[in-house]
């Protein structure tokens, strides 16, 4: 017996990141939405692999991470239920920067990026709705690594 | 805290001088991290010491180097002992950190404003805390969870550099397997052996539960730390004045006569160091002080 499709629409309208999009935006990109699961440890994203999708998190935790030749890989943030994973999907040339592990068993919606982007181009107005609530993201992200560049903690 | 002093005068001659410490034995240390120790201190003297609130430290005197002040980290509970969380991070913490079971040091205070803990009965309360900003709310997590009824709900979300740079990690376990309250953590960076949230702190206010209308906040860690987290809790909601803050400077007297601690218009070893955020806001952006 095959498990009951999930309402990707109704998941996609109550993701934190895209609640109150246009839901004429949200029917557009529903077709693209894929969604996925995660055990613990399970790699998710792989810094220089090419970023198809936008991930977002509906359950679990994904942290991400730095990996450096000679120096033992870094976890810089983890990111949860509500959130994104990243933007590379956006901006050319579409390689993830860093790996995300999942610390958890996690759940993602994965939105096709070529179709988001499409969809972006299509519709202006949505598209600054959209960005309105992305550029935050990566403005708090800014905010967070420059805190960690301080060591506030050190002596 | 950790700002530090030279030796006080009358440091060696005892007395009822504001400036000669009492002396204490150290009857009990832990190694928190490969910095920070805890030392457990009674007075050498039957005559019980003298009482203190939640967020009050004392100047802690390494004999013959200096003094600094030192929250008190142990519960209010313990007629006589006296516990205190240090990290070496100069001359005299050095030395504190380094003392031995059954090894003097001297005493003074206790000192200071504490956390104004009776705001919040009735209330939810929020901790928010950076470093070792733990140690000060220590005694206040002990007044709550002996007196948890008076309370709503109990949140906290610790910050730390690294998963090595955890205090008291036993004791936080114990605390995050409780029903009654909430305890997040998150350090700024860690290896692929965390499974814990990896951020700053103030990504935690979020994800908190409370009514900003009946909520009170503590938060206790570096400047930059709190401003950011009283800003967050601001934007839920919360009104300025429901949000306290324990400041750091350089202490010396401990009792607002030197003004080495000035802040604005407040002598923190007097006023402070715990302060309303109402108060101290406008004095966060002014980089001269």
């Amino acid at each position: 017996m095959r498990s009951p499709r999930p309402d990707l629409l109704g998941e996609l309208r109550e993701h934190p990141f895209l609640r109150g999009m246009d839901p004429g935006f949200l029917k557009a990109i529903e077709g693209a939405t894929q969604e996925r699961s995660f055990g613990t440890g399970d790699l998710v994203i792989r810094e220089g692999e090419a970023a198809k999708e936008m991930l977002l998190v509906q359950h679990g935790k994904i942290g991400l991470e730095l990996v450096a030749p000679d120096r033992p890989r870094l976890s810089l943030l983890t990111v949860g239920p509500g959130e994104i994973v990243g933007w590379s999907w956006l901006i050319p040339p579409h390689l993830w920067l860093s790996d995300g592990r999942a610390l958890k068993p996690t759940r993602i919606l994965a939105i096709d990026g070529a179709t988001l982007r499409a969809a972006l181009e299509d519709r202006p107005k949505d598209a600054y709705q959209f960005m309105l609530r992305l550029v935050p993201v990566i403005s708090r992200r800014l905010q967070i690594a420059r805190i960690q560049v301080m060591d506030i903690h050190g002596v | 805290m950790g700002s530090e002093t030279a030796a006080p005068p009358g440091s060696h001659e005892g007395g009822a001088s504001p400036w000669a410490p009492t002396p204490y034995r150290v009857v009990e240390r832990a190694q928190e991290t490969a910095d920070t120790a805890t030392l457990a201190l009674e007075p050498v003297e039957p005559a019980p010491p003298p009482g203190f609130v939640p967020g009050q430290f004392h100047m802690l005197y390494a004999p013959d180097i200096g003094e600094a002040a030192i929250s008190i980290s142990g519960a209010t509970s313990d007629p006589r002992r006296r516990v205190h969380t240090i990290r070496s991070a100069g001359r005299v913490t050095d030395a504190l950190t380094k003392a031995r079971v059954g090894d003097v040091v001297g005493v003074r205070g206790p000192y200071g404003r504490g956390w104004p803990l009776r705001e919040a009965e009735g209330k939810d309360l929020l901790l928010v805390v950076g470093g070792l900003g733990l140690p000060p709310l220590r005694p206040v997590l002990y007044e709550v969870l002996a007196h948890r009824d008076r309370f709503r709900r109990v949140e906290i979300a610790y910050g730390a550099r690294t998963p090595k740079d955890l205090v008291y990690y036993d004791e936080i376990q114990a605390w995050r397997t409780r029903k009654d309250l909430r305890f997040q953590v998150t350090v700024d960076r860690a290896g692929v052996d965390w499974y814990g949230d990896v951020g700053i702190v103030s990504q935690r206010i979020p994800d908190m539960r409370f009514d900003p209308s009946s909520a009170v906040a503590f938060l206790c860690g570096p400047e930059i730390m709190m401003r950011g987290s009283a800003q967050a809790l601001v934007d839920r909601g919360m009104s300025r004045s429901s949000v306290y803050v324990s400041m750091e400077r350089n202490m010396k007297c401990g009792f607002g006569q030197c003004g080495h601690c000035q802040f604005g218009p407040f002598l923190l070893c007097r006023d402070g160091p715990v302060l309303p955020y109402a108060s101290v806001e406008r004095y966060f952006a002014l980089r001269e002080l």
